[in-house]
């Protein structure tokens, strides 16, 4: 690894749930997580991923709006850091991945193919699911991405399952499990934790804190509104991470690996962020003020974040402008991908409904 | 170069709307994330970001200009030196200027005409009760396949809450059978979810009354993942218990679920009557490839059978059994309905009325092909439901039977089914709301006009 970063100051600041008053005390609880040592090739690694995120959601908003993308479409923008600090601490293969329907980001920094991604959401053959799923259900079996979920909620019981199987069969692997703020009030919520925690179960339970789900703020939906601390009563320990800042987001997740690693059972991970862009492409957003939306991305926005801590190793403008141009043109050429490849074949229609013929 | 700036849609629906306002004028440089204008669609005022970055060229519609079709040009803007445009919408065009797609063919069923396994001469049979039969199912998968567990209330110290998964604990140990509190959506997900990561679970519902609160993973999660995965995606899982009305347990512990999983195209539905039926088709359950609803009935499990003594029982899914041969009516069952028809038919022969008796066994895929051919046959049928006859299996076989089979009908179907009302708790008041053969014999005779 080459030489660490310099961490800017205040910006990556980590909560750890403190015990409640009469709280078992002796519990041993994970240490308070400090922001990754990032080399400069790992930290041109997160602009890279971060930036074709950004740039492939809005090439996903502007197919979109030329009605080449149907239906539902939820934007990952603004959240970037999130997506990308985690998935860079997993072992692709072993960890497994699921997440609700915001899933491009997650799929793209977990190294899928940007082609089939954007083809599945304009609904072609050649998309990751045959144009069958559609944006909010995409899987790769192969990367260990398990989906890609439209029940919100669901994938957290499902990914407690995929816990299970890591342990069952003893492979060492953990799961991811992303939900939101939003998913966070459904009760499978709840009931996935106490099993988890109850059979010690290796996961990570990441809750994708993005103020609002839908139009309903956090406050005005959650009782208790420090989501981190939704795990104490199952005594699963809770960490609060900015999760506008990929380091800080990568420092938590060590963490959480080493103490799921280390037989100890779930975590809680809750990533505060932020999404620019409506809850889906038909959200006018007029439950938050335009300014909000400015101050989020003129003073916490992830990518250049990452710019500042290239910025402090000496990287410009001029080497990031190469990225960027790469960038560009993987994203253009995944939409011409998506755009020129033919639509399912009828005889589609009628495959994959069972696996066996009976 | 230039970039087009097209009316947006906005919505799943939105086919056009109204551009309210600009926010930019011509001239005007624009970073990616700014409002270009804001516009008026069915439902709502939205405000219309820029993409990319460049300055504002030319406004083409002006704002206040109701209509505006999607796609519609509606400023041009002078992107920065060297990007690549946004590309040109030549794929929405065409997809506006398709014909509408020939009704797809479906393909011929290559079902496999498969029969039931053929028992060598002098086979012994074993008086098995069904509870047993069903316990040996499990355990002979679960020696042969170190990836099936048993997940669910009760099911490993409290020896089942029906005992059917009695023993299991003992020999396989607390990793693979086990106790779960009590919270059916989130076990039913985690064992749809250990299905996915490649597992295969046995998950146990007391009764399916409860399997309510989970259907959600029964019906979204595992029977819809391997479609929309385009394939990629497997879920063998078994989701099992003790289906319809039980004895005395009142609306809200007795309820036939067999039309709502059957409806669900992604699963497999079986409810199977007798105890060699139990046991071969859970094995066949266990070892599919697809998610399996398998609809056990509390009534039937003290009773017993004759199950051939043979190494590996292993019957073939969607495949009906002609229970007894007849020539004069078809009585189209499943579950405990199996025994009342086969009742029924005795009183029937002792009146000169010679009733062929079809279990069903698999209600998806349903084996319509055995029940036509018994039709042919008979020209009349009877379909006998401990369930609701409303949008139930007998409906279902009705339609099927007027679709297909309608110039072999001498008379109408009948159903006999429940009646339409919520399960009374009142002994007297129960008897009347739950099918029996006396009224499957009444029916029969009435297609006979006897």
């Amino acid at each position: 690894m080459a030489k660490p970063t310099t961490p800017r100051p205040s910006r990556a600041t980590a909560k750890a749930a403190a015990p409640a008053a009469g709280a078992d005390h002796n519990r041993p609880r994970p240490e308070t997580p400090t922001d990754y040592k990032a080399s400069k090739e790992e930290l041109l690694e997160f602009y890279r991923q971060m930036v074709l995120i950004r740039r492939f959601e809005e090439k996903a908003g502007q197919l979109y709006g030329l009605g080449l993308i149907g239906g539902f479409c939820h934007l990952y923008i603004g959240q970037e850091a999130v997506a990308v600090g985690i998935q860079s601490a997993l072992k692709p293969g072993k960890d497994s991945v699921i997440t609700g329907y915001r899933d491009h980001g997650h799929m793209l920094a977990y190294g899928i193919d940007p082609n089939v991604i954007m083809a599945e959401l304009t609904g072609r053959e050649a998309g990751i699911s045959r144009g069958k799923g559609g944006s909010m259900h995409m899987f790769s079996v192969e990367h260990k991405f398990f989906g890609g979920h439209g029940i919100v909620g669901a994938q957290v019981s499902l990914g407690a399952g995929l816990g299970f199987a890591h342990k069952y069969n003893g492979d060492g692997g953990v799961c991811v499990a992303y939900f939101g703020d939003g998913a966070a009030n459904q009760g499978q919520v709840y009931e996935s934790f106490n099993m988890a925690e109850l059979w010690k179960l290796p996961i990570i339970f990441v809750i994708e804190n993005n103020q609002y789900a839908m139009g309903t703020s956090v406050n005005r939906s959650s009782a208790e509104d420090q989501l981190y601390r939704r795990g104490e009563s199952f005594r699963i320990p809770g960490i609060q991470v900015n999760g506008m800042d990929v380091l800080a987001v990568r420092g938590a997740t060590e963490e959480a690996l080493k103490w799921v690693q280390g037989g100890n059972g779930p975590i809680l991970l809750e990533m505060k962020t932020y999404r620019y862009r409506g809850h889906s492409m038909s959200d006018p957003a007029k439950y938050r003020s335009r300014e909000e939306v400015q101050a989020m991305r003129d003073k916490s926005d992830p990518i250049e974040g990452v710019k500042a801590y290239l910025a402090a190793q000496g990287v410009g403008e001029d080497e990031l402008k190469k990225i960027d141009q790469d960038i560009r043109k993987i994203v253009s050429e995944a939409a011409d991908f998506a755009e020129t490849s033919p639509e399912p074949d009828m005889a589609e229609l009628y495959t994959d409904v069972l696996v066996e013929q009976y | 170069m230039g970039i087009a700036i097209k009316m947006p849609a906005l919505s799943p629906t939105m086919e056009e709307g109204t551009l309210a306002k600009w926010l930019v004028k011509e001239g005007d440089d624009v970073r990616s994330g700014d409002i270009l204008a804001e516009i008026e669609t069915d439902k709502a005022t939205m405000e219309f970001e820029a993409v990319d970055e460049g300055k504002i060229g030319k406004i083409v519609i002006a704002e206040g200009t109701e209509g505006v079709k999607v796609g519609t040009v509606i400023a041009e803007m002078a992107g920065e030196g060297g990007e690549e445009a946004a590309p040109a919408p030549k794929a929405a065009a065409s997809a506006k200027a398709e014909t509408a797609p020939e009704a797809p063919k479906k393909p011929v069923a290559v079902k496999a005409t498969v029969a039931d396994p053929s028992l060598p001469e002098g086979t012994e049979y074993v008086k098995t009760t069904v509870r047993e039969a069903l316990r040996d199912a499990m355990a002979e998968e679960m020696r042969s396949d170190e990836r099936v567990f048993v997940i669910g209330e009760e099911v490993a110290e409290y020896q089942g809450a029906y005992k059917v998964t009695q023993g299991l604990l003992d020999e396989f140990g607390a990793k693979r059978v086990i106790d779960t509190p009590i919270t059916e959506y989130g076990f039913a997900g985690i064992g749809t979810g250990a299905a996915m990561g490649g597992l295969r679970p046995i998950v146990e519902f007391m009764t399916f009354n409860f399997a309510m609160q989970a259907i959600d993973h029964i019906i979204n999660s595992a029977a819809k993942t391997n479609y929309m995965s385009g394939g990629q995606m497997r879920c063998p899982i078994v989701f099992r218990g003790p289906n319809g009305a039980a004895s005395r347990v009142g609306a809200q512990h007795s309820q036939n679920y067999a039309p709502w999983y059957a409806a669900v195209p992604g699963l497999i539905v079986i409810a199977p009557y007798d105890a060699a039926d139990a046991k071969g088709l859970l094995k066949a359950a266990i070892r599919s490839q697809d998610p399996v609803v398998f609809l056990e009935n509390e009534l039937l499990y003290g009773r017993s059978f004759d199950v051939p003594k043979v190494d590996d029982y292993v019957l073939p899914i969607g495949k009906a059994r002609i229970m007894r041969s007849g020539s004069d009516v078809t009585l189209v069952s499943y579950s405990i309905g199996v025994g009342l028809a086969l009742e029924a038919a005795e009183t029937l022969a002792a009146e000169g009325i010679d009733a062929e008796v079809i279990d069903l066994r698999t209600l998806r895929p349903l084996d319509t092909a055995t029940v036509l051919e018994s039709l042919k046959k008979t020209n009349r049928l009877v379909v006998v439901e401990e369930g609701w006859p409303t949008c139930s299996i007998a409906s279902e076989i009705a339609a099927v039977v007027m679709e297909q089979g309608f110039d072999d009908l001498d008379a109408p179907v009948l159903r006999v089914t429940n009646e339409d009302v919520p399960l009374p708790y009142a002994a007297n008041l129960e008897k009347a709301a739950l099918i029996d053969a006396a009224r499957v014999v009444a029916a029969a005779k009435k297609v006979c006009y006897k």
